[in-house]
C-alpha cells in the first residue's frame, strides 16, 4: 500500500529512474529476513561447492601444497597433465572398469526392483506386503562396511558359509573376494541387493497412481492377473521406467566409490580400479595433486556431459529432474 | 470366479517369491550374528562355524568394548551423528523455505547454484585442498561441514513446502508473525513426516560415515565407527594373545559389523513409515 501511495505521488518521468531503483533496493530489504535464512547455506555452498570448483584450475598448474594454489607455475604445456593420464597404461583399464562395472549395474539392477514391486504389489495379503517391505527396504540403510562384512562372513576363502560347504563336498574353496573372476560379480550383486527393496518404492507409487477403475473393467472383461499386469500396469509405470533408466545413464561415470573402495584389494585392480579409486589413491596417497584433479576433471566433464544429454532425452518422455 | 484357480496359483507363486525376497536379507544377518556369538570350542568341533550355535559367548564383545578402537570410535560416530544432523536440519530448513517462496527475489539464482552441485563437483582432490586451507582436517568438523546439506534433501523439503497454502503464511504474517516464526510455527509443524525423512537420510549418513574421514581424517583418534569396522575387517591376523581368551577373528569381525549396524537395525522400524509417506509426498511431486 505505501508503495502504490508513493507511486502516485511522483509521476514525473524524470524522476522515475532513481525511484525505481530505490523501489528495487526496498523491496530486497522487505525480504532480509529470508535472506538472512539463506546466508548459512550459501556460504556452506560458496565454499564447500564453488570454491573447489575454483581449484581445478590446479589440473593446469604443477601444484605443490608449499606455493598454494595461486603460486604454483602453469604447467607446461598446459594440457600435460591430461596428456600424462591418456598416455599411460591405466587410462584404458580405468575407463573400461569404470564403464563396465557401471554398465552391469544399470543392466542387472534395473529389472529386479520393477519386478519386485509387480509382485509387492499383486500380494494381498496386507501385514505379509508390509513385512517383506520393511525387511527389504533395510539393506539400503547398511553401510558398505557391514555389507562387505556380511560378505566376508558368507564367502570368504578360509572360513565363509559357503565355502564350508564347498570344502564339505570335498571341493576346493572358491576365493570369491580376492580373485578378478568373481570380483564384479560380487559388486554388482551386493549392490542389487543393498537397493532391491529401495528402488521399488517409486515403482509402487507409480502403481499406485493408476486408475483402479481400468482393473475393473478388465476384470469384467474377464483378464487374468497376469494379463491385467501385462496390459495395465506395465504400461502405466512405463515412462517412469523410461526416466529412470535415462536418468540413470546419465551417471554412467560413477560407478561407486565407496562400495569399491571397500571391497577391493590389491590382487583385483585390474577388474576393479576405477576412476574415482584411481584419482584417490594418486592424489591424496601418492600426492600427485595435479594429475588426479586433472583425472578427476576429466570425469566430471563428461559426467556432466552425460547427465546433461540424459536429461534433454527424459524431458521428451516427460519430465527431467529439474 | 471364473479364474480363481489361477489366482490362487499366482498368490501361491508371489507369495513364495516374497518370502524368498526377505529370506534373502534376514539370513546373512542371522549369519552374521550367530557367528559372532559363537565361542571358540564350537568352531573346533565343528570345523567352522554353523549357522545356529549351541553354545553362546558375549566374549567377542566384550573384548571390542574393552580392548579396541570401538568404543572412542561409537563416541565419534556418536557425536558427528547429533550434532551433525542437528545442524543439517537447522540449514536444509532454513535454505528450502525461502527457495519455496516464489515471490522471493533471486530465489532462481540460488537455486540453480544449489542444483548445479548436483551436476558438477570440483572433485575429491580441490575440495581436499579447501578442507585442508580452511583448517578442518583432523577435527571432527571436517566429518560434518564439508557436507553440511545436501542439495537433494533441499529440493524435497522445498517441494513440500511448496504445497502448502500460501494462505497460511500471509495469515500468520498479518497477525504480525516474523519469517523465522512463519517457519518455525507455521511451516515446520504441517511438514513432520518429509523432516523425520530426511533427518534420517542426514542420521544414517553420519552413522555411516566413511568416505569423508578415509579422506580429511589421519589421527586415529577422530576415526568414526565405520572406518575401525573397515580395519577389523581387514585384518587377517589376530594380534598375539594369550590361548585361554582366545577369539577366533572371525568371531571378532562378525561382532564388530553387529556392533556398527545394531543402532540403524533398532531405529529403522520405528522411521520407516515415516520415511515412506515423506519420500512419496516430498520427491515424486517435486
Amino acid at each position: 500500500m505505501e508503495q502504490q501511495i508513493a507511486i502516485h505521488k511522483h509521476t514525473e518521468a524524470a524522476i522515475r529512474r532513481p525511484q525505481k531503483r530505490v523501489k528495487g533496493m526496498k523491496r530486497l530489504w522487505q525480504y532480509k529476513a529470508m535472506y538472512a535464512m539463506l546466508l548459512p547455506g550459501v556460504i556452506f555452498y560458496l565454499i564447500f561447492r564453488y570454491v573447489p570448483m575454483y581449484g581445478i584450475i590446479i589440473a593446469f598448474k604443477d601444484f605443490s601444497i608449499v606455493d598454494g594454489i595461486l603460486g604454483s607455475p602453469w604447467a607446461q604445456p598446459w594440457d600435460k597433465h591430461f596428456l600424462t593420464f591418456f598416455h599411460s597404461p591405466y587410462f584404458v583399464q580405468l575407463l573400461t572398469n569404470t564403464f563396465l562395472i557401471s554398465l552391469y549395474k544399470l543392466a542387472f539392477g534395473a529389472l529386479p526392483p520393477i519386478l519386485f514391486a509387480l509382485l509387492l504389489n499383486e500380494c494381498r495379503v496386507g501385514w505379509f506386503k508390509s513385512l517383506i517391505q520393511t525387511l527389504t527396504y533395510m539393506p539400503h540403510f547398511l553401510s558398505w562396511v557391514i555389507i562387505y562384512g556380511i560378505l566376508l562372513a558368507l564367502l570368504s576363502q578360509s572360513s565363509g558359509l559357503f565355502n564350508q560347504w564347498v570344502v564339505h563336498l570335498g571341493l576346493r574353496a572358491i576365493p570369491f573376494l580376492t580373485s578378478t573372476d568373481y570380483f564384479r560379480t560380487i559388486l554388482v550383486s551386493s549392490e542389487v541387493w543393498q537397493n532391491l527393496g529401495w528402488g521399488a518404492i517409486i515403482y509402487l507409487a507409480a502403481i499406485a497412481g493408476i486408475d483402479p477403475t481400468l482393473y475393473e473393467a478388465a476384470r469384467v472383461d474377464g483378464a487374468g492377473r497376469l494379463r491385467m499386469i501385462w496390459h495395465i500396469t506395465l504400461p502405466g509405470i512405463r515412462s517412469v521406467i523410461v526416466m529412470l533408466l535415462i536418468l540413470r545413464l546419465g551417471h554412467i561415470m560413477d560407478a561407486g566409490f565407496e562400495q569399491i573402495y571397500i571391497m577391493y584389494n590389491i590382487q583385483v585392480y585390474p577388474v576393479a580400479d576405477i576412476i574415482d579409486t584411481w584419482v584417490f589413491r594418486t592424489g591424496l596417497q601418492q600426492l600427485n595433486f595435479s594429475l588426479a584433479a586433472a583425472v578427476g576433471l576429466f570425469k566430471a566433464v563428461i559426467g556432466l556431459t552425460l547427465v546433461l544429454v540424459a536429461n534433454r532425452i527424459a524431458k521428451i518422455w516427460g519430465d527431467g529432474i529439474w | 470366479m471364473v479364474n480363481s484357480w489361477e489366482d490362487r496359483f499366482f498368490n501361491t507363486v508371489t507369495f513364495i517369491i516374497l518370502l524368498l525376497c526377505g529370506a534373502a536379507v534376514v539370513f546373512p544377518l542371522l549369519y552374521v550374528v550367530s557367528v559372532s556369538i559363537t565361542p571358540i570350542s564350537e568352531v573346533l568341533k565343528n570345523g567352522g562355524f554353523i549357522l545356529i550355535p549351541r553354545h553362546i559367548t558375549l566374549a567377542a564383545y566384550h573384548k571390542l568394548l574393552t580392548d579396541s578402537g570401538i568404543p572412542r570410535a561409537l563416541g565419534v560416530t556418536a557425536y558427528i551423528t547429533i550434532v551433525g544432523t542437528v545442524l543439517n536440519i537447522i540449514v536444509t530448513a532454513l535454505m528450502a523455505y525461502p527457495l519455496s517462496r516464489r515471490k522471493l527475489p533471486g530465489r532462481s539464482i540460488i537455486l540453480m547454484m544449489v542444483v548445479f552441485t548436483l551436476l558438477f563437483n570440483g572433485g575429491i582432490i580441490p575440495t581436499y585442498l579447501v578442507v585442508k586451507s580452511v583448517g578442518l582436517l583432523n577435527s571432527l568438523w571436517s566429518l560434518i561441514l564439508p557436507n553440511l546439506v545436501w542439495s537433494f534433501n533441499i529440493l524435497i523439503v522445498k517441494s513440500f513446502f511448496e504445497q502448502l497454502p500460501e494462505e497460511l503464511f500471509e495469515s500468520a504474517r498479518m497477525d504480525g508473525a516474523k519469517e523465522f516464526r512463519v517457519l518455525w510455527q507455521i511451516a515446520l509443524p504441517l511438514s513432520v513426516p518429509v523432516i523425520l525423512t530426511v533427518s534420517l537420510f542426514y542420521a544414517v549418513g553420519h552413522w555411516n560415515e566413511f568416505f569423508q574421514a578415509i579422506m580429511y581424517v589421519t589421527d586415529r583418534s577422530f576415526f568414526p565407527l565405520q572406518v575401525i569396522v573397515r580395519e577389523i575387517l581387514i585384518q587377517t591376523q589376530q594380534p598375539l594373545e594369550n590361548a585361554e581368551n582366545l577369539t577366533p577373528t572371525e568371531t571378532l569381525q562378525m561382532a564388530s559389523v553387529v556392533m556398527a549396524s545394531l543402532p540403524i537395525i533398532l531405529v529403522y522400524p520405528f522411521m520407516q513409515k515415516h520415511f515412506t509417506k515423506g519420500m512419496l509426498l516430498g520427491s515424486i511431486k517435486g
